[in-house]
């Protein structure tokens, strides 16, 4: 044994196998069958926006380290999981070059200039998706699918998604919502897709229900008083169609819960579910938009920091039960 | 019966099964002994032997330094070679004794106690003093300090720590299972201290046989119970065991007596036992030689101050070339950077592994995903803390508790960014304790 080769270093000398790649690779699986659906759904327009996405994220990420002399951390999957995540929240009708200039806000401005992975104060997809809405909000709204790459047209669509229907008063259909043929962006539109990769994120753990259960809950209860207020009684179809409409259960279970822009403290991350369900129940209910989900949560994300500091939990043997 | 256990914590691969099936082998030593004169917390030992001096396995070589300190005993029979300063596993430098083995093995005669009962308290502490029984869990705490606490007619609780919850070690395992009645009457010696006290061994539940063993012995001892806990790391640390056995928790400021409670390691028990009954003073220990560096995995008993290199050849020597080798477990043990160090009365395993996971991964950004938080057994945002400790920025340390981390290491096994999480924040509280001892 050639002793001045050994290894020393602080204890502790075992580390976890899972690694930050280990979670974000997790994460794109989980993310799978609501792409896949999406696609299936939207057709191959739908696969090119995936890739011009993802695409454009991890470039993004390459070129801004490379040029700035850092570190090339493209290999973490974080871009990947930014530019899924942004594509999965366009609609199938946008041109090529929306994903491209999503892409870039949500690399360079929200995650890169703030510092990179960990640092951003809040989801880049998320920023990003809002950043298109409020610029292009033409393209970012026109559900309308056109032909795809081989000229088919889906015609499963009517006009309007279900929850712009029902802000107009309009009866919709809960079954469809639920399997996902109805109209919306990429990957929100399939609760069952999404809670398969909800399943597989609380089954390897990597997320805990704490976010998506506070926020899930908070806005139901929210929903049933409206209901119960507005005289229409104790209204679960109702319930179910919010739940089921919009971008509330990818953004319940994919975006509320992304770590850098959630509280780190148990206590805290209820707190930040609940704050997510009262604003999307106040920017669906109360608000001239059908949808509210991204502004919620980026919004929370901002709370973060104040949310944090008041859930700060006692450390063991400070307070309750005393020895 | 639930399983008792504590929030928090981690599952780290155990490593166990490498040596637990191995029976207690006592080895003899081949060189010199070396006697370092701090074993335990507290003031050093003094050495009370000359250069020349023939001892025998047993005398007395060095006597306590004050109150909080333990006396040192020669562990075999042999002169007295030198009085210097020896390297211990942390890499310090300390004063030691060194005597030459004569490989006789000649003992002084021990004084046994005729029984427990007939002893009076002050016998029993005296005996354990004069044991030179220290806390051979890690710490090393001076035993008869721990049992004297202020008002020994609070202690409603005096713990056996069986949970062995550092991966691979299996020396307390392999003491319950081959010398069960030791333990018990140990924990006998300790309650005979305490008359209020009940005595409960904790052992998790990943040694099932010895909890049976156990319970099956102590079934007709009123004041004696076992008690099972969840197999979780740190399980054995000394406030989440009374947290998990007593549902009472202190902090880092308070004493396991302010909980009534007192706790002392499976092979303290035994040396417990040993010095008060047997009035044989603490010169053993078991260490477990393991890691898959290791051709044969094994427990030895081991007389403090020999070699820890003596121990390779017994175990079958090295199968690989080890990366790194640990003293003590990998959670909370000590690197060597190379073998040439004696074996101490805490020393209890000897680990030897081919690859070292630290150097093997490569430091990212913390992505904020709270699996620190919820390792954490002290409830605290490692994270955040360790960041603190890295600006250097004292006041948020302290306002966000930071003293009371118990070192565990479960923020850094756990970070997925492989981050040194404990290492800053032990180095943090390191400094702001010396800080305090300096004003």
């Amino acid at each position: 044994m050639s002793e001045n080769k050994l290894h020393v270093s602080s204890s502790p000398h075992v580390r976890s196998k899972v690694t930050t790649q280990s979670i974000m690779l997790t994460v794109i699986i989980a993310l799978l069958p609501a792409t896949l659906f999406g696609i299936y759904n939207f057709g191959l327009r739908a696969l090119m926006l995936v890739l011009v996405s993802v695409g454009t994220c991890v470039l993004t990420e390459y070129l801004y380290e490379f040029f700035m002399h850092r570190k090339i951390t493209v290999k973490d999957g974080s871009a990947i999981v930014t530019g899924l995540l942004l594509a999965l929240n366009l609609p199938a009708s946008a041109p090529w070059w929306i994903p491209v200039i999503g892409g870039i806000f949500a690399i360079l401005i929200v995650k890169q200039l703030f510092g990179g992975l960990g640092q951003n104060i809040m989801n880049p997809a998320l920023a990003a998706r809002c950043f298109l809405l409020i610029s292009f909000t033409g393209r970012m709204t026109d559900f309308v699918v056109p032909e795809d790459a081989f000229g088919n047209v889906y015609d499963t669509i009517s006009s309007a998604t279900p929850l712009a229907a029902m802000k107009a008063g309009e009866a919709v259909d809960l079954l469809p919502m639920f399997v996902g043929n109805i109209k919306g962006t990429i990957g929100e539109t399939s609760v069952i897709a999404i809670l398969i990769g909800a399943v597989i994120l609380l089954a390897t753990k990597v997320i805990s229900p704490r976010i998506p259960v506070a926020y899930i809950g908070t806005f139901s209860v929210l929903v049933l008083i409206y209901s119960l207020a507005t005289g229409n009684g104790f209204d679960l179809v109702f319930l179910a169609q919010h739940l089921c409409g919009g971008g509330l259960m990818l953004g319940a279970w994919f975006m509320a819960t992304d770590y850098v822009t959630a509280p780190i403290t148990p206590k805290g991350q209820i707190l930040y579910g609940c704050c997510i369900g009262l604003f999307t129940w106040l920017f669906r209910f109360l608000g001239n938009s059908a949808e509210g989900v991204s502004y919620a949560i980026i919004f929370c994300n901002l709370l973060v920091p104040l949310i944090e500091r008041v859930t700060r939990p006692t450390a063991f043997g400070k307070g309750g039960k005393k020895a | 019966m639930g399983l008792l256990t504590f929030k928090g914590g981690i599952h780290p691969y155990d490593g166990k099964e490498l040596s637990k099936d191995k029976p207690i082998l006592p080895i003899l030593p081949q060189g010199e002994m070396v006697y370092l004169m701090s074993q335990h917390i507290g003031a050093p030992a003094k050495p009370v032997v000359v250069v020349g001096d023939r001892v025998l396995m047993g005398q007395k070589i060095a006597e306590a330094g004050g109150f909080v300190s333990a006396p040192i005993h020669a562990s075999v029979s042999g002169t007295v070679k030198k009085l210097e300063k020896r390297r211990s596993v942390t890499g310090d430098y300390i004063d030691a004794i060194i005597i030459e083995n004569d490989g006789q093995y000649e003992e002084i005669a021990y004084q046994k106690a005729e029984s427990l009962e007939k002893l009076e308290k002050k016998e029993v502490l005296d005996r354990i003093r004069e044991g030179g029984v220290v806390g051979m869990g890690g710490a090393g705490f001076p035993t008869h300090v721990k049992l004297s606490p202020k008002e020994p007619d609070k202690i409603e609780f005096c713990l056996v720590n069986g949970a062995e919850c550092e991966p691979y070690l299996t020396s307390d395992y392999r003491r319950m299972l081959e010398e069960p009645e030791l333990v018990i009457g140990g924990l006998k010696c300790m309650l005979r201290l305490f008359d209020h006290a009940k005595g409960y061994i904790c052992i998790e539940d990943n040694k099932m046989d010895c909890i049976e063993k156990m319970e099956e012995l102590v079934k007709d001892e009123p004041r004696i119970e076992v008690k099972r806990l969840k197999t979780k790391y740190p399980q054995g640390a000394e406030r989440s065991l009374i947290y998990a056995t007593t549902g009472r928790e202190i902090n880092s400021s308070m004493l396991p007596a302010d909980a009534g409670c007192v706790v002392d390691n499976v092979d303290t028990v035994v040396a417990i036992y040993k010095s008060v009954m047997l009035g044989e003073p603490l010169m053993h220990r078991i260490v477990t030689v393991t890691g898959d560096a290791i051709a044969n995995p094994r427990n030895f008993r081991v007389k403090t101050g020999t070699n820890y290199a003596e121990l390779i050849d017994p175990a079958g020597g090295f199968s690989a070339e080890p990366e790194k080798i640990i003293s003590g477990g990998p959670m909370m043990g000590f690197c060597l950077y190379d073998l040439n160090v004696p074996v101490t009365k805490t020393s209890s395993a000897l680990l030897c592994l081919k690859k070292d996971d630290v150097s093997n991964s490569e430091e990212t950004a913390c992505i904020n995903c709270a699996r620190c938080v919820s390792a954490c057994p002290a409830r605290l945002v490692p994270s955040h803390l360790a960041t603190y400790a890295n600006h250097y920025n004292e006041e948020a340390f302290l306002k966000y508790n930071g003293m009371e981390c118990c070192e565990c290491g479960s923020c850094s096994f756990s970070c997925p960014a492989k981050r040194p999480l404990a290492q800053s924040i032990k180095s943090m509280r390191r400094t702001i304790l010396a800080n305090r001892k300096k004003k």
